[in-house]
């Protein structure tokens, strides 16, 4: 498999008209105050000048917020049968993608799927994409992934890594998928090792960069009912909205609700996000509610993130520092100092 | 900004020290630069964690619903003074449980306005007086407060308090404002498929989030109308036809008790103008209601939970 | 990739009201292909997805034993939107199933060994397929001594009554059925579980037992299994949570690490005392 090329910042826009051949060409781009992944038709159509990350993650890419599954009709020779509706993604090349939200993909990739079921919903938009992962040279000041195993220059998750070493851009291919989508270009270059040189240096800048560094020692060593009995919670839970932004915005995040919406004489299941964070998430026909207050919500979705997904995905953690909920959160609860507080526990 | 942190703090100290309330609810420096933290202080040693600055937007009075058994003490500006009167009035908490620690506010700042005048990612945000100081990683520069004020502070009618137990500062000149609702206005203007398509881009972005909701004060039904589903009054979807019902019916909802204190917009990720929905109903409260402006104070009648035998009914013909 | 949302489409054969408030429903369902049925292989303890059209999906214990036949039967409590279209569903109407889902009752640990079932109220319905299953001829001799203490508040509100009928004729099963007061024309046991099972006191011996009931009666018989010697690893329950999935994917029914649909229903009270009370 070749490993790196080069290819010039002026080259871009052939690259990617080169690319549109086989693939749909997806990058970030502004709109209005938002920054997201969309389809682009032109290289120059993107925001790479200053671009950090998109507002929201990009695992909606291949897990859109509201998604038909399945479609039925109430009368009729098939009444009461639910059909699979069509599925046939694109496939995408998607340029510009953070590491941080790559290995929120690696992470998703072992969440929906498990030893008896695989969410072919997830996978066949998930396959059909290559992505191209841009590293970090400037991490935002709310980034913290070197502290939860994730790098600004981290291949998890990724097809190709691009690192931007000013006026041309690295390449390294990681996967099959990568190699197919880079074979046959004719105006990559071969690397110098000064450029692989210069781009260690990067790295290492950029993490050297990183001003919030967490422990997680203490998290890893604790037993599950120890942090989860720890009295923290009762201040951390205080100012908390029990909206759902958090949720909504971040990359790892993957609960979903699934309900019948019905038209006329035949109707849909669809999907939409939820979030732990509502009082509905757990509550029983019944009445009866396993996390009655806003304490025990808090508290799910740090244990979630923390320690119930590591526990259960071979030490995996389930945050990857992108600090899009510490801007984001109404009330500025900010995940760091939680985890802080969390990994203090005795 | 400095006295009246300093002012919000000693007192706070003596209402704990006196045990005159259970808890002091205020704000709290951020740990980023462009927001603060609602802050409860239990215990006299917390108010050093208290303060007074432009970053103050989260609307306090939201959380008094959740402390009804307790007595507490709230820092509170105009907005949320009537607000703390909204709920008394509504029934939510009692007066006798609730400190009013008042606040006159000149107003707070726009994140939105302090990103889109500078050249990079802010890492620091200093007030200072009349000036904003923004630094970034290469870069330095001063503003003029007054350009980065919120735009509904500077439509505000009642920056003073109007109902407290103390003020930390001297009232401020109430703002006199020409046309509070211009933006409304331009949209009113719009022929129908225009306006149905200004909504359409408003909410495009809308994540069913539900921030600008549960940051509202006047929001405390423990059953939101969109969390029933027997019957289901709203779809959940990202649907815009879903977006659109959520946020008009809570427009409804708060219409003629709304302060238009900016926590729904202020709470927004997607940083969407969500008042332009709501202040729409604001506006037609004042046209139908002789000017009503909601809890002014302890005898408000809100137009629509008071019957009066004049009141304007031009659908009856 | 096989899409694991899909229920396999299934006929009502048959609904029989169980309890005499009428909130308690037993349906049998057939398969509308054989493929489906085929594919439904599964044991006592594990559950399914019930769709009704339109309403929506619902966890549910499958109450019959893989060794009665093609069909399957689930007994159901009317409490809220889909259980209550359900209910009003009749012989012949199309609906789905989801499933099997979930992990069984611990067979590979329980054979060899006596096994004491305790049930109370409408959480006897998977109790029901696992004794079914084990009094099977094929089965019977993998098991010793089976011992059934079964609850109920009134005899109208038993379950399955002519299966316990049939269970009180039989000699290899010790069959002691309960009712929380005296009642006209009943002439079985009076008492409270928990007080019948330190009457009945199993021997934990070689012994597991598995306890499926409302929370209040699971709290007052716990102690008593632990006066007869029931270890935390011997006794065995069934979890429920509110569930959309039923995978283990969309996160909803977690307790601690451990999801309901997928890790559970049935834990060891060995393995709930390390996992956090949300339940």
């Amino acid at each position: 498999m070749m490993k790196y090329k080069i290819l010039k910042k002026n080259d871009l826009s052939a690259f990617l008209d080169a690319l549109k051949e086989r693939y749909k060409i997806w990058g970030p781009r502004s709109e209005g105050k938002q920054i997201k992944f969309a389809p682009i038709s032109d290289a120059g159509l993107m925001c790479l000048d200053k671009f950090q990350n998109s507002t929201m993650s990009p695992k909606n890419i291949f897990f859109p917020q509201s998604e038909i599954m399945l479609s039925f009709r109430r009368s009729g020779e098939d009444a009461n049968i639910y059909k699979e509706t069509e599925n046939k993604p694109s496939t995408k090349a998607i340029f510009g993608i953070r590491p941080c939200d790559a290995r929120a993909f690696f992470l998703l990739d072992m969440i929906f799927k498990n030893d008896q079921f695989t969410d072919t919903y997830w996978f066949s938009k998930r396959d059909a994409a290559t992505l191209i992962g841009l590293g970090c040279n400037e991490p935002c000041s709310s980034c913290f992934c070197t502290s939860v195993d994730s790098h600004p220059f981290g291949e998890k998750g990724l097809d190709v890594l691009a690192s931007d070493l000013g006026d041309r851009y690295l390449l390294k291919v990681l996967t099959e998928k990568g190699e197919k989508l880079l074979g046959g270009l004719s105006f990559l270059d071969d690397p110098k090792d000064t450029d692989l040189a210069e781009q260690k240096a990067l790295s290492k800048k950029a993490e050297d960069t990183l001003s919030s560094k967490i422990s997680l020692e203490n998290i890893k060593s604790k037993t599950v009912l120890q942090l989860y009995n720890q009295d923290c919670w009762s201040e951390v839970n205080e100012p908390c909205l029990n909206c759902g932004t958090c949720t909504y915005v971040c990359p790892t995040c993957h609960c979903f609700d699934i309900q019948d919406e019905v038209y006329r004489d035949g109707g849909v299941r669809i999907r939409n996000w939820d979030s732990c964070m509502s009082w509905l998430f757990t509550v029983h026909a019944t009445g009866h509610n396993p996390r009655p207050s806003k304490k025990e919500r808090v508290r799910q979705r740090f244990m979630h993130k923390f320690k119930y997904i590591p526990v259960k995905r071979a030490g995996e953690i389930g945050c990857v520092g992108c600090g899009r909920c510490v801007n984001l959160c109404p009330v500025n609860i900010d995940i760091r100092e939680v985890v802080k507080t969390m990994n203090s526990a005795k | 900004m400095r006295e009246r942190t300093e002012k919000i703090r000693q007192t706070a100290k003596r209402l704990l020290d006196e045990k005159t309330v259970d808890l002091v609810l205020g704000h709290r420096k951020g740990t980023i630069n462009s927001r603060n933290a609602p802050f409860f202080a239990h215990k006299p040693e917390d108010v050093d964690m208290l303060i007074w600055d432009g970053n103050c937007r989260n609307n306090l009075a939201n959380f008094l619903v959740h402390y009804k058994d307790k007595r507490v003490a709230i820092v509170a500006q105009g907005c949320v003074s009537r607000n703390v009167v909204g709920l008394i009035l509504e029934q939510q908490i009692k007066r006798e449980n609730v400190y009013i620690i008042g606040v006159p506010c000149l107003g707070m700042i726009s994140p939105d306005k302090v990103m889109e005048s500078a050249p990079g990612e802010i890492v620091e945000l200093k007030e200072d007086n009349e000036q904003v100081i923004l630094k970034g990683r290469d870069f330095e520069i001063t503003l003029d407060r007054s350009g980065l004020i919120r735009d509904n502070c500077n439509q505000c009618t009642h920056r003073n308090p109007v109902l407290y137990d103390e003020l930390v500062a001297g009232e401020v000149k109430e703002q006199e404002i020409a046309d509070r609702y211009g933006d409304i206005g331009n949209v009113e203007a719009m022929s129908a498929e225009e306006r149905s398509q200004f909504i359409d881009e408003l909410l495009s972005s809308c994540i069913r989030c539900y921030a600008c909701r549960d940051a509202c004060p006047l929001c405390y039904c423990p059953e939101c109308f969109v969390d029933k589903f027997n019957p289901q009054w709203c779809g959940k979807s990202v649907d815009s036809r879903d977006v659109l019902s959520y946020h008009i019916i809570r427009a409804f909802h708060t219409a003629g008790r709304c302060t238009e204190c900016g926590a729904c917009e202020d709470a927004c990720p997607m940083r969407i103008k969500v008042r332009m929905i709501s202040s729409k109903a604001e506006k037609d409260i004042k046209e139908n209601y002789d000017g009503y402006e909601a809890w002014e104070g302890l005898d408000a009648q809100p137009p629509l939970a008071t019957f009066k035998l004049d009141d304007p009914q031009p659908f009856i013909k | 990739m096989k899409n694991p949302y899909v229920p396999y489409p299934v006929r009502i054969d048959n609904t029989v009201v169980e309890t005499e408030d009428r909130n308690i429903k037993s349906f049998k369902l057939r398969f509308l292909s054989e493929k489906d049925r085929a594919a439904f292989d599964y044991l006592p303890g594990q559950f399914a997805q019930l769709s009704v059209t339109g309403k929506g999906e619902i966890p549910i214990g499958i109450a019959s034993s893989p060794t009665e036949g093609d069909h399957l039967l689930f007994t159901v409590n009317k409490v809220g939107v889909v259980t209550t279209a359900l209910h009003n569903l009749v012989e012949g109407d199309v609906m789905g199933v989801r499933g099997p889902l979930g992990n069984s009752y611990p067979f590979d640990r329980m054979k060899g060994k006596d096994v004491i079932i305790i049930g109370g109220g409408y959480a006897f319905t998977t109790l029901r397929s696992t004794i079914v299953y084990m009094l099977h001829k094929d089965n019977r001799p993998d098991y010793g001594k089976i011992t059934l203490i079964y609850g109920a508040r009134t005899p109208g509100m038993l379950l399955y009554k002519e299966t316990l009928e049939e269970w009180s004729k039989r000699d290899d099963i010790d069959y002691n059925v309960t009712v929380d007061r005296e009642a006209p024309g009943w002439t079985g046991r009076v008492g409270f579980v928990p007080a019948v099972t330190e009457q009945v006191a199993p021997s934990s011996d070689n012994a597991i037992a598995v306890i499926c009931g409302p929370p209040v009666m699971i709290k007052f018989t716990l102690p008593v299994m632990t006066k007869l010697g029931f270890t935390p690893e011997q006794t065995v329950t069934s979890l429920e949570n509110r569930m959309k999935c039923g995978i283990g994917i969309c996160g909803r029914c977690n307790v601690g690490p451990e999801y309901v649909c997928k890790d559970g229903p049935v834990f060891t009270m060995a393995q709930l005392k390390e996992m956090p009370q949300e339940y």
